[in-house]
């Protein structure tokens, strides 16, 4: 029996935390109610549904609203659970999963902005080093988790390809605004294929910003924030 | 289902840590063997063990289980709950008070956590008013949380219990050391008889640093900080 109660997501299409309930719910073909929020001017449900951090995403399934990105695709996970799984089956596979998505959120995501703050050479080097540090790990695990299959989950999609697949458009927009390459073929062979298989998969591709869009958005909002932030400490 | 097999389980901690002791008492609490190994020295001589077992993050604790490492104590913790699935169960079985149990800890971990600490850790001179307001909007929200139960996972101990463990014995330690007045019977009341009441179970007693040792650390960390910062 399908769960009851409609299903809203609040969002905004440039955040990458946005984007992961939004393939969890396409990848278990779950109907839902887009709603586009504006950052600058919070709707009464938002701020209604999500009063601790007034943030998107915000999942709202019947009238219960769920917080934080990865607590959200969890949710999903285990709520139409008849549908394709997203996190796989074995504690200590799921272990490993849960590792990586909180590895990339702690620390790819944070570096990636030291790479747009930084206003010498010699910092953005150090951040893109960091960088390219943290994909060789992530190669690693791709080959460990993939178990020789195109994603972290192996045939199909799975959570870290969730977790880390969301934020590959800010990847590719870092990559021409601060005119750094992250991505290199013969370092990351695997990843940069991952890429595309994650970029073209169809629970995907109607939901990732498109590079340009995405490039004139961060270029005039958010780069320039990120940088005001770092100035500022 | 009880596995029959043998099982191998370490525990690589830090007495004064409050995620070591998150995990142990997870262990214990489900009546799991382990073996405990203590880092003697995490800031300048970390064990080849240590580093073997967590490349990635070189901390405590580590789960190691029939040879293979778990790390990070919230992953941890819903490894211990998955793989061992007698009582107390650590999350509930609904998906919706899943999510709210993951929601809480990570509240507790990412914000609630470091705006205690943050304010709990600036000097008497220091204007701390701003950190003091946020430390208690994080603590409201918390207080709220427990709704007159008994604990947060209701009857019994539960994640969130025992990921919120820091704010029963280190910060409220930190708060007496310091003299601060954060987390009062007056403004939170139930946050206070939760933490009265976690602190009488032996499972939770059993497993916190010994007080005046953890004082003397706190008391040497604050003044290293001090004279660094002059």
């Amino acid at each position: 029996m399908a769960p009851q109660g409609e299903v809203k997501v609040l969002g905004a299409w440039p955040s990458p935390f946005v984007m992961r309930p939004r393939i969890a719910l396409n990848l278990k073909s779950v109907e839902y109610e887009f709603v586009e929020e504006n950052p600058g001017n919070k709707s009464e449900l938002l701020l209604k549904s999500n009063p601790v951090y007034k943030k998107i995403p915000v999942l709202i399934h019947g009238d219960k609203p769920v917080c934080e990105s990865l607590v959200i695709v969890q949710y999903i996970d285990e709520v139409w659970k008849d549908s394709t799984s997203i996190l796989p089956s074995d504690p200590y596979d799921r272990a490993m999963a849960r590792f990586w998505a909180a590895y990339v959120d702690d620390k790819m995501f944070p570096t990636m902005r030291e790479i747009v703050a930084a206003n010498e050479d010699e910092a953005k080097a150090a951040a893109v080093a960091l960088f390219k540090e943290g994909l060789s790990l992530l190669e690693e695990a791709l080959v460990k988790m993939s178990k020789g299959k195109k994603f972290f989950g192996g045939d199909e999609i799975g959570y870290m390809d969730i977790a880390f697949g969301c934020y590959i458009s800010w990847f590719k927009v870092t990559e021409i605004v601060s005119n750094v390459k992250l991505f290199d073929e013969s370092a990351t062979p695997h990843l940069v294929a991952w890429i595309h298989s994650f970029s073209s998969h169809p629970a995907v591709k109607d939901v990732m910003p498109e590079t340009d869009k995405l490039m004139e958005f961060a270029k005039n909002v958010v780069f320039p924030r990120i940088r005001a932030a770092a100035a500022a400490k | 289902m009880a596995s029959t097999k043998k099982e191998e389980v370490k525990l690589i901690g830090f007495w004064s840590s409050p995620y070591s002791r998150k995990v142990e008492i997870a262990l214990q609490l489900k009546g799991i063997k382990y073996q405990y190994l203590e880092e003697h020295d995490l800031k300048n001589n970390k064990s080849p063990e240590l580093l073997k077992y967590n490349p990635v993050h070189k901390k405590v604790p580590v789960l190691i289980h029939n040879g293979r490492p778990v790390v990070e104590s919230l992953v941890i913790l819903e490894y211990i709950d998955e793989t061992w699935t007698q009582e107390p169960a650590l999350l509930p079985s609904d998906p919706y008070e899943r999510a709210m149990v993951r929601f809480w800890c990570k509240f507790i971990d990412d914000k609630f956590s470091p705006a205690v600490r943050k304010y709990l850790s600036l000097g008497p001179e220091t204007d701390g008013e701003n950190a003091r307001t946020e430390a208690q909007e994080c603590l409201k929200f918390l207080e709220n949380e427990l709704k007159g139960k008994k604990y947060f996972g209701g009857e019994t101990i539960g994640m969130i219990d025992i990921v919120a463990i820091g704010l029963a014995f280190w910060q409220r330690t930190l708060q007496e050391i310091t003299d601060k007045d954060l987390m009062n019977k007056q403004d939170f009341p139930l946050l206070c008889a939760w933490a009265e009441e976690l602190l009488s179970c032996s499972v939770i007693s059993d497993n916190l640093p010994p007080k005046d040792k953890f004082i003397s650390l706190i008391r040497s960390r604050r003044e290293a900080a001090a004279a660094t910062s002059k």
